[in-house]
């Protein structure tokens, strides 16, 4: 019998145990160890921020579905790793602190899967955050309060009073323009929607050196007859919605009303708001990592960031050495091999989009995105190699090399059933491959974007469809990542 | 005129979908064909990333 431990339950997390279960037999052991007692569709935040969806929806008890899947649960927080064990634990194991009881254990494995997502790194910027000066959506209790929070405002617009609005990103080094943009067409439809869509100047605040950039190096599309880069339909979407924009931008500080910036050329601005949201830059949970002599190892397992390191190349080199190989295939820890990183946990080897310095040395550009998709395809790939190593089969393992694998992504510009709209982009493949597709990185066969009625119809049936996969639903299996 | 879309500010270099677009990301017949479209794009995409 195999002991597989798996530390989350996000998008990754969930995916990769109850593949885990579906491949293997009952006599394996599978515990998932979580700090968070539910399941949450982040991508669906954007509408709860914008009271479209109340928080029910997009969130759900892990408990119950383990259980029904036979997953062992533990509500934890993993804190440290002992991969060769310690003086008196000769297996691998790993100390978890419980939620509620803050007892301490020891959890032993033959297998680990890193899947703790990021931390929400708030304190990057001062003054960032739902405890402090600006709003969020990267939980559904954050989008509550962001929600709480604009709809006070709204109501302020509706006697008749101006506000400005700014959303984007809250550090020159975030990532996940995705949900900001999703967030600010969201709101921009919101107050349209309440009548009061002139009262508001909306801004867009972005570490992107050109809009469309999305921290995957933009992408370019065919389109009426050209092959056309993505800062042009990003651009076309802001002006025609009235959006103002700041892009290479760094926030310094957030005060109450006032956001102080510096840009790529060096100045130092200021931007009042009377609502914000800004996401934080993400960082790896913290955890340690010792050696059986219970000496600290966390700088052979984890990179100063906090992400773990997988078998990608972390060689530092300039962006015009950067190669497709450079990414990580199998996401498995070189040194220890019975442990592997998916979903943010992973340490990407470096960022897609060029990195950017201002003459005061600030690093103003985005981190790689990787969630969603490719996040459940590591998951989907770490669980197959997972298997096969625990069933003897003499296989290679799989791979979800974020240099080999596409994405689809749907960002809501607005909801209603027959008024809402999305644009919907798939890119192939994430990290751009200049050797594979010398002119623009990308196939462009597989590489598109619309904007209309039918990508909120797919939004939305993608929520209700991997809801039900991720619920553990008759046949979810065949929902694919 | 909105102020960002004057002479020399930053909108006034974006292009702008004309009404004809505008109607067409809504209109319902034509988002269902798009809708079917978009499906088949996405699943042979989803498909090639399978394959690696």
């Amino acid at each position: 019998m195999s002991k597989i431990v798996v530390l989350g339950a996000g998008i990754s997390g969930h995916t990769a145990s109850c593949l885990l279960r579906k491949y293997l037999g009952k006599d394996h052991q599978i515990i998932v160890i979580s700090p968070t007692k539910k399941y949450n569709w982040i991508p669906s935040n954007v509408w709860v921020g914008v009271g479209d969806m109340k928080p029910q929806q997009v969130l759900f008890d892990l408990e119950p579905i383990y259980k029904k899947a036979n997953i062992e649960y533990i509500n934890a927080k993993a804190t440290k790793i002992y991969p060769e064990g310690s003086k008196d634990i000769s297996s691998p194991f790993v100390v978890v602190e419980e939620m509620t009881s803050k007892e301490v254990k020891n959890i032993e494995y033959d297998y680990l899967i890193n899947a703790t997502g990021p931390k929400l790194n708030f304190d990057a910027t001062e003054g960032l955050g739902p405890s402090k000066n600006s709003q969020s959506i990267c939980s559904a209790s954050h989008a509550v309060q962001a929600w709480e929070n604009l709809s006070s405002l709204i109501k302020e617009m509706k006697t008749g009073k101006n506000k400005t609005i700014v959303v984007g990103m809250g550090h020159g080094m975030a990532t996940c323009q995705g949900a900001a943009f999703e967030y600010l067409f969201n709101v921009e439809s919101k107050l349209r929607r309440e009548g009061v869509r002139e009262r508001a100047k909306i801004i867009y605040m972005t570490n992107e050196y050109e809009l469309g950039d999305f921290g995957m190096g933009s992408l370019h599309l065919k389109y009426g007859g050209y092959v056309a880069h993505s800062k042009t339909f990003t651009e076309s979407l802001f002006a025609e919605r009235e959006i103002f924009w700041i892009k290479r931008a760094h926030p310094i500080k957030i005060d109450k009303n006032k956001i102080k910036y510096e840009t790529l050329d060096g100045a130092f601005n200021e931007q009042e708001f009377d609502f914000a949201m800004l996401i934080p830059p993400f960082a790896g949970v913290g955890l340690k990592a010792f050696n059986k002599n219970e000496e600290d190892i966390t700088s052979s397992l984890f990179l100063p960031n906090g992400f773990m390191k997988v078998d990608g190349n972390y060689n530092p080199k300039p962006y015009i050495d950067w190669d497709a190989e450079d990414w990580p295939k199998t996401l498995q820890n070189p040194i220890y091999k019975n442990i592997f990183a998916i979903g943010i946990a992973f340490a990407p080897p470096h960022p897609i989009s060029k990195p950017m310095q201002s003459p005061n040395n600030t690093t103003i550009s985005p981190a790689p995105p990787r969630t969603g998709m490719p996040s459940a395809m590591m998951g989907k790939a770490v669980a197959q190699s997972i298997a096969n190593l625990i069933m003897g089969k003499d296989k290679p393992l799989h791979t979800a090399s974020m240099a080999k694998l596409g994405a689809a992504c749907v960002a809501s510009t607005g909801t209603g059933l027959f008024s809402g709209t999305a644009v919907s982009i798939t890119v192939f493949p994430i990290v751009p491959d200049f050797k594979r597709f010398p002119e623009y990185g990308r196939d462009l066969n597989y590489t598109f974007g619309e904007i209309g009625l039918a990508g909120h119809w797919i939004k939305l049936f993608l929520h209700y469809a991997f809801i039900y996969k991720a619920k553990q639903n008759p046949f979810w299996y065949i929902i694919p990542e | 005129m909105v102020e960002n879309r004057k002479p020399y500010e930053q909108a006034f270099f974006a292009s702008k979908p004309l009404g004809f677009t505008k109607f067409l990301r809504t209109f319902f017949f034509w988002q269902l064909i798009k809708f079917a479209i978009i499906n088949i794009k996405m699943t042979l995409m989803i498909l090639k990333s399978h394959e690696n």
